[in-house]
């Protein structure tokens, strides 16, 4: 954990308090995920209790208090999706990477989550590997989509 | 870039930008919005890049990414100008076809216009598609016109002469009036008058008051905003300059989701560019009016569409909403005055300015003006954004610009409005959509997602889905929502699980009454999907409860996948794809499925070659018995 990066993130805002939630996400896109560490110092330079940064931590979907898989895959599961099949990606996605929606698999290589709306609602059902958008997926491309994953 | 301190040189600085354009030089647009990235436009802009260096023709022909023009479905939508002949699904394969055709030889690929299913007659303009021709795009046009990274761009098309007009011709209460004059709603959700909030925060006595644009776009299904953020960030940027203007605000926030990184790249540029041109900081143009604004991403959480959370949510706090006792507009962020509206609606902001609440009133209804953006989603043919006069009837929007439900399947139910709003039979196709109809028929206008379904979509499952939605995102501050929303899902599982008894519609009527009670709009509309689709599709829940069955085929504990023996012709395609290995076969040996080990992802239905149409999907029936061994052989 560099902690002179972390000092760096909070300084790029001014080290207000108000900038909470932007200093966690700029942490978590670095690292991927909230180290507490990390949060330990966020609290020590914004004078903000651990119990502000905890419930905020977790009441936000995009932060993460557990490492993260290598390879993140989301599932959209917005409206559009599911009348087109997001339900039958998910569980597919789930048996190739052996992953549940929320976990990561032990040697850390895939992270699955549930996305309420990628807003690519048009092409659903819509997953992202990586950042990389795959519209109108079928059940039966997943897997050739996931194996690529080293 | 110089910074513009009057408005003289800002029109100076427009001709300047527009003296340099040739209308007659060729140029590439692909639109370059989250849709078609995700259909690979940006290998198509790589590929064009690269061919015209090949061809020697990086000078003489412009290439730009543009933002979403709508269309999302047939992307990478390319357009050539000055002929304007619009490209559809193009990949990168065929950029060199059309550099060499249509650029160089001035000849069109005929294969990549748009053909009508029924007529098989080729649109050579955008104009010319039904999808396009049958909108109203007021706002949605400019986006065509722009590469939204392009501060010139914005200039060349009159950008920020609305408020420019604003600084030096009107008073905030000219604009107050003019806005007030176009009866515009806010196009986020509950269609609230914008010049009621506007007034309200005007005339508190706090002097310090913010203006806010909701980005947060948390409605499953909807994108507009997404789609306008990205394509056009400084009409965004600009409308919300105006309004601060008309409010006496000097500090403004955009919330954006941090699921939209395009969004946020965009209008953060757009910000800078703002500053560096004098749009944005202090004096602007000259005019001694200060404004600086801040991007702040959520971090997905729905609840902070909700503009007493999403205020919380910038204060640095989790989003959870308050009683609006006092209204925002009074006591918003940090208890200051505060303004907050959609991105759609700051967008309009620009346009009623730049050409007055009379042009603006021309569109709509008396009740409902302008026009409005939908997202066009679903089982539909023609998926992607569309802008529709208020008032033109669902069927007009499915029919006409939708093209109708794919595939030869029927029409079954409209969902607008989000989790907040509700599903509309075919009955009602004929209703027009506007804030007030929507909500007399149970549902609402939403953020604009509207989302088809066809026979296939089973109702119950839908509002078990916006309920497990809500209960995902419900923030758990108040009772009736916390608890009212868990039961209400207990029990819409238990019905599409097989397991639903009578009584249970009548128990989910009653607890949508209790979490009606609910602090804020989430909880109170959280029943309305439940409530709409047993109005108007009982019939289906009594289906599920009564027969055990799942009439659209839809419910996954309810259905079953059986090969039928006479017809399985053991082509071996749902023996090779069933990722459960599930699946019995052999050359010449009919097909069964292991129903232990079936997960019911459909693959074999999808894969069943339709000539022979093998796999059947059954619900309320037994599974017939396997063909025995000795009987599988085909002849």
């Amino acid at each position: 954990m560099d902690i002179s990066r972390i000092d760096q993130i909070i300084d790029k805002h001014d080290g207000e308090a108000s900038s909470l939630i932007q200093i966690l996400l700029d942490i978590q896109s670095e690292h991927n995920w909230l180290p507490k560490e990390a949060l330990k110092r966020v609290c020590e330079r914004l004078q903000v209790p651990m119990s502000r940064i905890t419930h905020i931590a977790t009441f936000y979907k995009a932060f993460s208090l557990v490492p993260k898989g290598r390879h993140q895959v989301h599932v959209c599961m917005g409206t559009a999706c599911h009348v087109r099949g997001a339900q039958r990606v998910l569980d597919t996605v789930q048996e190739v990477t052996g992953v549940k929606s929320g976990e990561t698999d032990s040697d850390l290589k895939f992270s699955v989550e549930t996305v309420n709306c990628l807003g690519c609602c048009a092409l659903g059902p819509v997953m992202e590997v990586d950042g990389k958008h795959h519209g109108n997926i079928a059940p039966s491309q997943i897997a050739s989509v996931l194996n690529n994953c080293e | 870039m110089t910074r513009l301190s009057s408005p003289e040189k800002l029109e100076c600085a427009r001709k300047d930008i527009v003296s340099r354009i040739d209308p007659t030089k060729p140029c590439i647009s692909v639109c370059a919005g989250a849709g078609c990235l995700a259909s690979g436009a940006a290998e198509v802009i790589a590929a064009f890049k690269t061919e015209l260096e090949f061809h020697g023709l990086t000078t003489e022909v412009n290439t730009k990414g543009t933002g979403c023009p709508g269309f999302c479905e047939r992307g990478p939508i390319v357009m050539i100008y000055p002929e304007g002949i619009c490209y559809l699904k193009v990949k990168p394969e065929d950029v060199p076809e059309i550099v060499s055709h249509t650029i160089k030889e001035k000849k069109v690929v005929d294969r990549l216009l748009y053909e009508d299913p029924a007529t098989g007659t080729r649109a050579l303009r955008e104009s010319d598609i039904p999808f396009y021709k049958n909108q109203q795009r007021n706002i949605l046009s400019e986006n065509l016109r722009l590469d939204s990274k392009s501060m010139d761009d914005y200039l060349a098309i009159g950008g920020y002469s609305a408020l420019s007009k604003v600084l030096f011709q009107m008073t905030p209460e000219d604009v107050m009036g003019e806005i007030k004059k176009s009866n515009l709603r806010g196009r986020g959700g509950g269609g609230f008058p914008a010049w009621r909030k506007w007034e309200e925060s005007r005339n508190a006595p706090d002097p310090i008051k913010y203006v806010i644009v909701n980005a947060d776009e948390g409605d499953p299904g909807a994108f507009m905003d997404r789609a306008l953020i990205e394509g056009n960030p400084h009409s965004i940027l600009e409308g919300l300059i105006i309004g601060a203007y008309a409010v006496g605000a000097h500090e403004g926030f955009i919330y954006v989701r941090q699921e939209y990184p395009l969004a946020v790249e965009n209008i953060n540029l757009a910000i800078r560019q703002a500053s560096e041109r004098g749009f944005v900081g202090k004096d602007i143009l000259g005019s001694g009016f200060d404004f600086t604004v801040k991007v702040h991403m959520g971090a997905g959480a729905f609840v902070c569409g909700e503009s007493s959370a999403l205020m919380t949510a910038l204060e640095g706090r989790a989003g959870e909403p308050r009683p609006k006792y006092i209204h925002t507009a009074v006591k918003g962020v940090w208890d200051h005055p505060s303004v907050l509206n959609n991105v759609e609606t700051w967008a309009n902001v620009t346009q009623i300015i730049t050409k007055g609440a009379d042009w603006f009133t021309s569109y709509g209804t008396a009740g409902s003006t302008g026009t409005k953006i939908f997202s066009l989603v679903g089982k539909i043919t023609n998926t992607g954004l569309v802008e529709v006069p208020m008032g033109v009837t669902l069927r007009d929007i499915i029919t006409k610009v939708g093209g109708g439900i794919p595939g030869g399947k029927k029409f079954k139910a409209v969902q607008t409005g989000g989790p907040s709003g509700g599903c509309i039979p075919e009955a009602m196709l004929d209703l027009p959509v506007d804030f007030d109809e929507l909500t007399k028929a149970g549902s609402m206008m939403g953020s604009g997602g509207m989302i088809v379904m066809d026979e296939d979509t089973c109702m119950v499952d839908i509002a078990r889905y916006f309920i497990d939605f809500l209960k995902d995102e419900s923030c758990g501050k108040c009772t009736p929502c916390r608890e009212g929303i868990r039961q209400m899902l207990a029990v819409l599982t238990r019905i599409t699980v097989g397991k639903g008894k009578e009584g249970d519609i009548e128990l989910l009527e009653e607890l949508a009454e209790s979490t009606g009670a609910a602090l804020c709009a989430l909880g109170k509309s959280a029943p309305n999907p439940v409530l709409s689709t047993i109005r108007y599709f009982r019939d289906e829940y009594e289906a599920h409860i009564r027969e055990k069955k799942c009439p659209a085929l839809s419910c996954k504990e309810m259905i079953a996948f059986h090969i039928d023996p006479e017809k399985c012709k053991a082509c071996g395609s749902c023996f090779r794809q069933c990722p459960a290995e599930a699946i019995q076969g052999g050359k010449k040996l009919i097909h069964i499925i292991d129903q232990e080990k079936c997960t019911k992802c459909g693959t074999c239905l999808d894969v069943c070659p339709s000539r022979f149409g093998a796999v059947r999907k059954i619900s309320g029936e037994p599974v017939p018995a396997p063909v025995p061994e000795d009987k599988r052989a085909i002849a």
